[in-house]
Order: structure tokens, then C-alpha cells, then sequence
């Protein structure tokens, strides 16, 4: 008797049905209801921009997979740089031009991702370090919000008028702006008015939840942002306890200077109906590559990016701190790392073997 | 790891908690349904002469030699060793080398039998009442009948029934959680020779004066557990059955201690210093039959498994039956075998040769599909840090592999890689197929070889200086000597020059006659 081909590999020789394109298609899956909600909300500028962004990403990959010389197929299409592409646009204002789209991708991809040695390399989030680099460099562009005007709806550019306002010169596009609610409160504070009066005028917490608020592309709807995380620690791709820490220590700092001077600090309840504390929580914070590797240095990674969130939007320069907050947290990782591990079997915290005696 | 209030208070029988561990697809259903058969006498037998942990067997037979069975073909050869025995009578074709069931396939001693068909016994040991014998005599029994740890560690189990004497024992734990996927001859014997099995843990606890015997059974063998809970009872108030959880490692030693017993085995330490000896329920069933029966090991119960495998079985084999005799009784392959595995998918040892016997500690003889075997190309790690969630030692097993890539053996020292229990979690979980637990043996083999080659450097030098000082001291010891003559020799012609300076003077005084007649006396 033969065998056709035994190959000899080494064991196990059963494995599981994780792999990492499952990984980021089941992330996708999950952040698809709030893109959804983002792009119908926005309408036709908001369809090309992501187009643009994704587009962007992946191209800007295959082309620093050729020049690094690794096989394109395998790496291309693992999802990561499509996903990479996703969480920007997601980022970004919904008509913001095509070039901050392309811009975007790129940064993401290239200085974010492929310089640091390619996936699994990278220190900081790609994503957060592309929306970090634009906000510093195309202000303007990156604080111009829109009202919602859903696909369809009277008022709403067309597929035509669209184009133009992705790719022309947007002219619709200054008749239209209008601020975030984060952005409201900050500038209502500095201008020394109190917090009650401010959130008169803001929409009430259930439709900032819920997401019919002028935001970022993919980061209004707090809700369905909320339910797709949720759904990824069901599916044990992420842990609970990056979430819990994030949006805890946010909500915890956020009551307590509440409590303690309730006309100069928001109400926790206001920080969390923000999709872009969610999606830090659930998309971002959770990101594998950049986030420790044990659940104690999770938990660690999680608060301070929690703490650095609420610092930045209370006294901070920008109306919104994510992007800072996670990429000052993802410069600690290492460090975290470096000192956060398991206790071996058998062998105490500092490495010696356990006492006999201590056993028991 | 001490029981929380909490747990006590939630179910006061809970096991203690283990860290880490995975679920891997158990596949037991297609053979547990499969009463153990006996296959027939294989037209040849090749019986290893290491099949044990220590020391190889030294053969006691040669060629042409007649056999009976049961008859012993090799001797232990020193503490830690283990007797092989004829598992049948025949012929004795060739006292040589044979490729081993190992992936190497390299030759090793080997004892070729041609069975005469007849399966006439030998002398068979003396049968023991374990009632009325010592301790000493049982374990002397086990020596004598070849037996070794069959969960696939083969240590010779002797030794550890001796362990009484060296530390203070009070736990044995029966090891039949076979955490392994596939397997399934535990789970059977268990169901069809409980008696026999449960009359071996009695006998192995009394050897080792222990007043407690556990037995532990992972929670997807149902009737196992029926079966031994209703025997183990018959043992009073030593015997207990615990059910444990479905986990892989669940059946690696010191994790299982510590699931039983809350008990962490320090690093580098063994479960006996803590009064704790493990033995796996097939050995319990061999020492039963050496003790009562007086027979050696002969057979074990291989699990013929895999989507490959025609009619997957469980089968009582003789020791040295060539792995194609065994695919053969089990109708061959319906689909293509991409993998053929001794022992279990998460450990066990892949194979080329299907003339390779089956030993005494091959639990499995799978052969595994292309789907089953799920091999995929290795990505780069992303750092998702699932096997750091999966190591059952604590480990970061991401951390270790960059390590040993960059050549930094040392730091990976550092950070535990002596501590791997090499079972495979990690690599199994891993979502980019990297090759985790391959690069943590590679490493760990090649510190052993660093240490051997610093040993030997340091023996080399030391024997070097030995040398040196010793012919230091050697032509010392001549210039002394030469010095030493050179002396007496100058001492003599001085001593000389004035005996003759005297005698020159006594001739002036005396009459030269009477100097030469003193001169002839």
C-alpha cells in the first residue's frame, strides 16, 4: 500500500478556522451597518469619497508590496489594507474633496503601514496616524461637517452634483457646512458659556445616539457602532476589556468632573452618544497590531487612551482627541509589553520556580 | 492557585481553574463507537530495542534464535530502561537496524521476528497476590514486564512506582483524560476493561503507599465515565472519578495536577515532590496483567483514525506491527492521505514509512485528510496575541518566535522558552499559521547543542591542562631526578677523590703487599 503524498510537517497537524482574512472580513462585516448608515445619511459625495479612500489603500498596497518584493497575491487580498482604507474614510467629513481621500489612503498605507516593514510592523494605527497627519495638514478640509441630507431626499446632491463636489470645485459644499456637536460645545465653552445653556442648543442626546448629526463620514451613529462591536466580542475577535476600558474611564473621568463642576464639564452621557468614542473603542483601540499583547497591558492601553480622550476633548486645542489619544497610547505598547507579561507556569512574577511549600 | 470563596460558595466541586488551553474539533466520534478488536498475527514483527525514555535495550537473542512469547529479547540496560519482550513466538530473522517511527526515519536497534503463527507462550512470570507481596515486588514485577508510561511519554514505569522511596506520596492520579483529538483507545479501554483497569490503579496505589487514587476523564466520554464511577466506587473511600473539562492540554501532567489538586508543580520540578504520581490508564491495565497474570507488555490499543481511514477502529496490536499491516486491517485509505501521524494531531509524530512498527507508546495511527490537516501559508504575526491567550504555560509564544527568527536564542531563554511544554496550542490557534511550536523545538535543540558543545569545549580544556600540568610535573619530576644524580654523582666522585686522596696517603704509610691482599678479600 502507498500513500500519494504524505508530507512531512511538523505537528499539530490540525488547526483551527481562525486566519487573519477571517478576521478583518468579520471586523468589515461588523462595521459595515454604520458605513451603511454613514454613506445613506451623506448621500453621493460621502459613496465617492469612501470609493476614493478605498481605492487609494489598496493601490497604494500593491504598490509598496511590489516595491518590498513580496508576493502580492497572499498579502493583497488578506483584507488588511482594505480595512485600513475603510476606518479612514470613516474618519473623514463626507464631502471633503477626493484628494483627501487619496491622500488619506496613502498616508495610511505607506508611512502609516509599509514603512515600519508591513503588516504586523507597524507602531502606530495606520488609520489614526492618517487622520492625525491630515487634521494637522488640511485643517479646513477636516473640520468642514455637513447636515445630513439621506440619499433621496429633497436637497440632496444628485449623482452629477455629487461629482462636483467630490472632484470640482465645491462650491454647494461652503452653503452647507456646519459644525459637530463636539465642536459647538467646545467653542460655546471658550466663549464662556455654560454647559446647560450649550446643550439647549445642541440636538438631544438620543439623536446625537442615533446619528442624525452632521459628523464624520462613518462616526455619527454611536448605536450601530455599538452593536457591531458588540457582535466582534460575541465573536471573541476582540476582548471585552478594551472596550470597557475605553469607554469607562471616559465615561468615569466624564462623571466625575461632572459632579464636581456641572457647568464646565459635559455630562458622560454626551461624551459616549459619540460614534467616534465607539468606534475608537470597538475598531480602533482594539486593533491588534498596536494594542499589547496581554489582557493586563490591554486594560492599561485601554484607560490611558480613555483618560488621553477626555483630556484632549476637555482642554485640549482639538473639539475631538482620538487620533492623539490612540496614537500616544500606541506609542507605550511596547513599553507596556516590555513589562506587562503572564506568570509562567511553575515560576513566580519575577521568574524564579515556585517554593514547594508555597505550592499548595 | 488557591479556590476562591467565591467558587466555593458557587459549587464547592469545581475544578481549580488552568490558564490558557484550545478547542480543537474533537473528530473522537469516528472511532469511539468502535469496541476495541484484536487484529491478527502480522506476517512479521519489528520490535524496537528503545521504545522507552533512558537507555536502549541490550539484545539477548540472535539470529535463528526461536522465541516464545512473552519470552525477553532485550534487557534493561541500566536504572532507566526498560525489558522488550517477544510479543509472540517465532523466529528471530535479524538482531539489527530498522527505520524507527519517527519522523527522521533514521535506522535504530531493532529485533525482527518472523511469528510462527502459533502464538505459543514462554514462561510466563510468576503470578503475584498484590495482597500479600511488597511493594518492592510489585514494582519489581513491572520492571521485569518491559512496561513504560503508554499516554506516550513511555517512561518506564518502575521508576516511578520506586519514587515512594525517595519522596512522601500521597496522591496517585490516573491520567485518562485524553485530551488528544482522534483518540480513542483510552475512552474504550475505560468502557470495556474498567475491572481490569480499575484492579491496576489499586494495585499501582498500594505499591506506592498513597491514600488517595484519582482518576480523571474529560467530560466528552459519557460512558466512560458511567462505567468507571460504578468501579471506581469498589475502592472505598481511596477511589474518585473526576470529571474534567474538554480542553487540550487537560491531559498534560502538571496542568492536570493543578485542575485535581490546585497544586502548581514549581519549574523544573516533579509532581512526586508534592506527593503526587501520575500514570496513564493504560499503563494501570499492563500493570494489572503483569501483577495478576504475570504477563509483560505485549499489545497496546491503537486508535486507527482519520477522514482518510476506510473503517477507523481501535485495535489491539502486538508491539512491532508494521503500521501498513494496521492500515490494511482497517481496510486501507478511502481518500487520499495527505498527512499519516503516530499518536495525535496536536503532538504526534508525522511519518513517511508505512513499514514503520508500531511501539509501545503509539496511542493513534492517523491518517489525515488535506481538509483535516488545515495547512495553510504562513503570514506575517499581527500581534493578535491569541496565543498568548492560548499558552496553558504562560508564555508569549509571539514574542519567542521573534526572538529565535533574529537569532537571539538567549533572550528567548530569558523569556521561558525552557518552560514550553511544546503542546502545540499556540500554533494551533495561530491565525497566520506560523509555525510557533516547530521554532520553539528547533531553538530548544539547538540550546541543548550549545550546551553539549560548551560542555565539551570546557571538558576538552580541562582534560588539555590535566595533560599539561601532568607532563609539567613529569619533567619535573625528571630534572629533579637528573639534578638528584648529578649530585650523587658529583657527592660519589668527591667521595671518591678523597677515598683515593686517603688511600694515597695510607700507601705512603703503608707496605703496598698488604693494600693488595685487602684489595682481593
Amino acid at each position: 500500500m502507498t500513500v500519494k503524498s504524505p508530507t512531512l510537517a511538523p505537528a499539530p497537524h490540525c488547526h483551527s478556522m481562525f486566519t487573519v482574512s477571517r478576521t478583518m472580513l468579520a471586523v468589515m462585516v461588523c462595521l459595515s451597518p454604520a458605513t451603511l448608515f454613514g454613506l445613506y445619511q451623506f448621500g453621493w459625495p460621502a459613496i465617492l469619497l469612501f470609493t476614493v479612500t478605498i481605492v487609494s489603500a489598496f493601490t497604494f498596497e500593491i504598490l509598496c508590496l511590489a516595491l518590498a518584493r513580496r508576493p502580492i497575491l497572499p498579502f493583497a487580498t488578506d483584507g488588511s489594507a482594505l480595512l485600513t482604507g475603510w476606518l479612514v474614510a470613516m474618519t473623514l467629513p463626507p464631502w471633503a474633496p477626493w484628494w483627501v481621500g487619496f491622500l488619506g489612503g496613502g498616508i495610511a498605507i505607506v508611512l502609516g503601514k509599509h514603512v515600519f516593514g508591513g503588516l504586523g510592523q507597524n507602531l502606530f494605527n495606520p488609520a489614526m496616524a492618517a487622520r492625525a497627519m491630515l487634521l494637522v495638514a488640511v485643517p479646513v478640509q477636516l473640520t468642514m461637517w455637513v447636515d445630513p441630507l439621506p440619499l433621496g431626499s429633497s436637497g440632496a446632491p444628485d449623482f452629477v452634483a455629487s461629482l462636483a463636489i467630490t472632484f470640482g470645485a465645491a462650491t454647494a459644499f461652503d452653503a452647507m457646512s456646519s459644525a459637530s456637536v463636539l465642536g459647538t460645545i467646545q467653542s460655546g465653552l471658550d466663549a464662556g458659556r455654560g454647559v446647560s445653556e450649550i446643550l439647549a442648543q445642541t440636538p438631544p442626546i438620543e439623536t446625537l445616539f442615533l446619528g442624525n448629526v452632521a459628523g464624520s463620514l462613518g462616526e455619527t451613529n454611536a448605536a450601530l457602532l455599538l452593536g457591531g462591536g458588540i457582535c466582534l466580542v460575541l465573536l471573541r475577535i476582540i476582548p471585552a476589556v478594551v472596550p470597557l476600558a475605553v469607554l469607562g474611564s471616559v465615561a468615569g473621568l466624564a462623571a466625575l468632573t461632572h459632579l464636581i463642576a456641572p457647568d464646565h464639564f459635559v455630562p458622560p452621557q454626551v461624551h459616549l452618544a459619540s460614534g467616534a468614542l465607539m468606534l475608537c473603542a470597538f475598531f480602533i483601540a482594539t486593533d491588534y497590531v498596536t494594542s499589547p499583547i496581554t489582557w493586563v497591558g490591554k486594560l492599561i492601553s485601554g484607560l490611558i487612551i480613555g483618560t488621553l480622550i477626555f483630556v484632549i476633548r476637555t482642554w485640549g486645542a482639538f473639539p475631538e482627541g482620538v487620533a492623539f489619544a490612540v496614537l500616544l497610547a500606541n506609542a507605550c505598547t511596547p513599553l507596556i509589553d516590555a513589562y506587562v507579561r503572564p506568570r509562567i507556569f511553575g515560576r513566580t512574577r519575577s521568574g524564579r520556580p515556585l517554593d514547594l511549600e508555597g505550592a499548595e | 492557585m488557591r479556590r476562591s470563596l467565591l467558587d466555593l460558595l458557587r459549587d464547592p466541586a469545581r475544578l481549580f481553574a488552568l490558564r490558557g488551553g484550545v478547542h480543537p474539533l474533537g473528530q473522537k466520534f469516528l472511532a469511539s463507537n468502535s469496541p476495541i478488536e484484536r487484529m491478527p498475527i502480522p506476517t512479521l514483527l519489528r520490535v524496537p530495542l528503545q521504545q522507552h525514555i533512558g537507555a536502549p535495550a541490550e539484545p539477548v537473542v540472535v539470529r535463528d534464535d526461536l522465541v516464545l512469547k512473552g519470552q525477553l529479547v532485550g534487557r534493561a540496560r541500566g536504572p532507566i530502561s526498560a525489558n522488550v519482550h517477544a510479543p509472540t513466538s517465532g523466529r528471530v530473522l535479524a538482531v539489527g537496524h530498522f527505520a524507527a517511527p519517527h519522523p527522521s526515519g533514521l535506522p535504530v536497534p531493532t529485533i525482527t521476528i518472523r511469528p510462527d503463527g502459533e502464538d505459543r507462550w514462554g514462561p510466563r512470570l510468576s503470578r503475584l497476590h498484590p495482597e500479600d507481596v511488597s511493594s518492592d515486588e510489585i514494582s519489581a514485577q513491572v520492571r521485569e514486564a518491559g512496561i513504560v508510561g503508554m499516554g506516550g511519554a513511555t517512561f518506564p514505569s518502575a521508576v516511578k512506582l520506586g519514587l515512594r522511596e525517595k519522596y512522601d506520596l500521597d496522591t496517585l492520579v490516573i491520567n485518562a483524560a485524553e485530551c488528544e483529538p482522534y483518540l480513542t483507545c483510552d475512552d474504550r479501554l475505560l468502557q470495556e476493561h474498567a475491572e481490569e483497569v480499575t484492579d491496576g490503579i489499586a494495585i499501582m496505589a498500594s505499591a506506592l503507599g498513597v491514600r488517595r487514587a484519582l482518576i480523571a476523564i474529560e467530560s466528552n466520554k459519557p460512558k466512560a465515565i458511567s462505567t468507571m464511577r460504578h468501579k471506581m466506587a469498589q475502592l472505598g473511600e481511596m477511589g474518585r472519578l473526576v470529571v474534567v473539562p474538554t480542553r487540550y492540554p487537560m491531559g498534560s501532567e502538571k496542568h492536570l495536577v493543578q485542575a485535581l489538586t490546585g497544586k502548581e508543580t514549581p519549574a523544573r520540578a516533579l509532581t512526586a515532590e508534592m506527593g503526587i504520581v501520575v500514570h496513564n490508564a493504560a499503563t494501570a491495565y499492563a500493570v494489572h496483567l503483569a501483577v495478576r497474570y504475570g504477563e509483560p507488555l505485549l499489545s497496546r490499543v491503537v486508535t486507527v483514525s482519520g477522514r482518510a481511514i476506510k473503517r477507523p477502529a481501535n485495535v489491539r496490536v502486538l508491539i512491532g506491527t508494521p503500521v501498513a499491516d494496521i492500515l490494511d486491517h482497517c481496510g486501507g485509505f478511502a481518500r487520499p492521505a495527505k498527512r499519516l501521524v503516530l499518536g495525535g494531531p496536536m503532538m504526534g509524530q508525522p511519518i513517511e514509512n508505512l513499514r514503520v512498527p508500531v511501539v509501545k507508546g503509539t496511542n493513534g495511527v492517523l491518517a489525515l485528510t488535506a481538509a483535516e490537516t488545515a495547512s495553510d501559508l504562513s503570514m506575517p504575526c499581527i500581534r493578535c496575541g491569541s496565543c498568548v491567550q492560548a499558552c496553558p504555560v504562560g508564555l508569549t509564544p509571539l514574542e519567542l518566535n521573534a526572538r529565535i527568527q533574529a537569532g537571539d536564542l538567549e533572550g528567548a531563554e530569558k523569556v521561558g522558552l525552557l518552560d514550553c511544554i511544546a503542546c502545540g496550542s499556540c500554533s494551533f490557534i495561530c491565525p497566520a499559521s506560523i509555525p510557533l511550536v516547530q521554532s520553539f523545538n528547533y531553538a530548544k535543540g539547538k540550546l541543548a547543542q550549545r550546551q553539549s558543545e560548551k560542555h565539551r569545549q570546557e571538558e576538552t580544556k580541562r582534560l588539555a591542562e590535566a595533560r599539561k600540568a601532568r607532563e609539567a610535573a613529569i619533567s619535573k619530576a625528571k630534572r629533579e631526578a637528573m639534578a638528584k644524580r648529578k649530585a650523587e654523582m658529583a657527592a660519589k666522585k668527591k667521595r671518591a677523590a678523597a677515598e683515593k686522596a686517603a688511600a694515597e696517603q695510607s700507601v705512603e704509610a703503608r707496605p703496598p703487599g698488604k693494600v693488595d691482599s685487602e684489595a682481593v678479600s
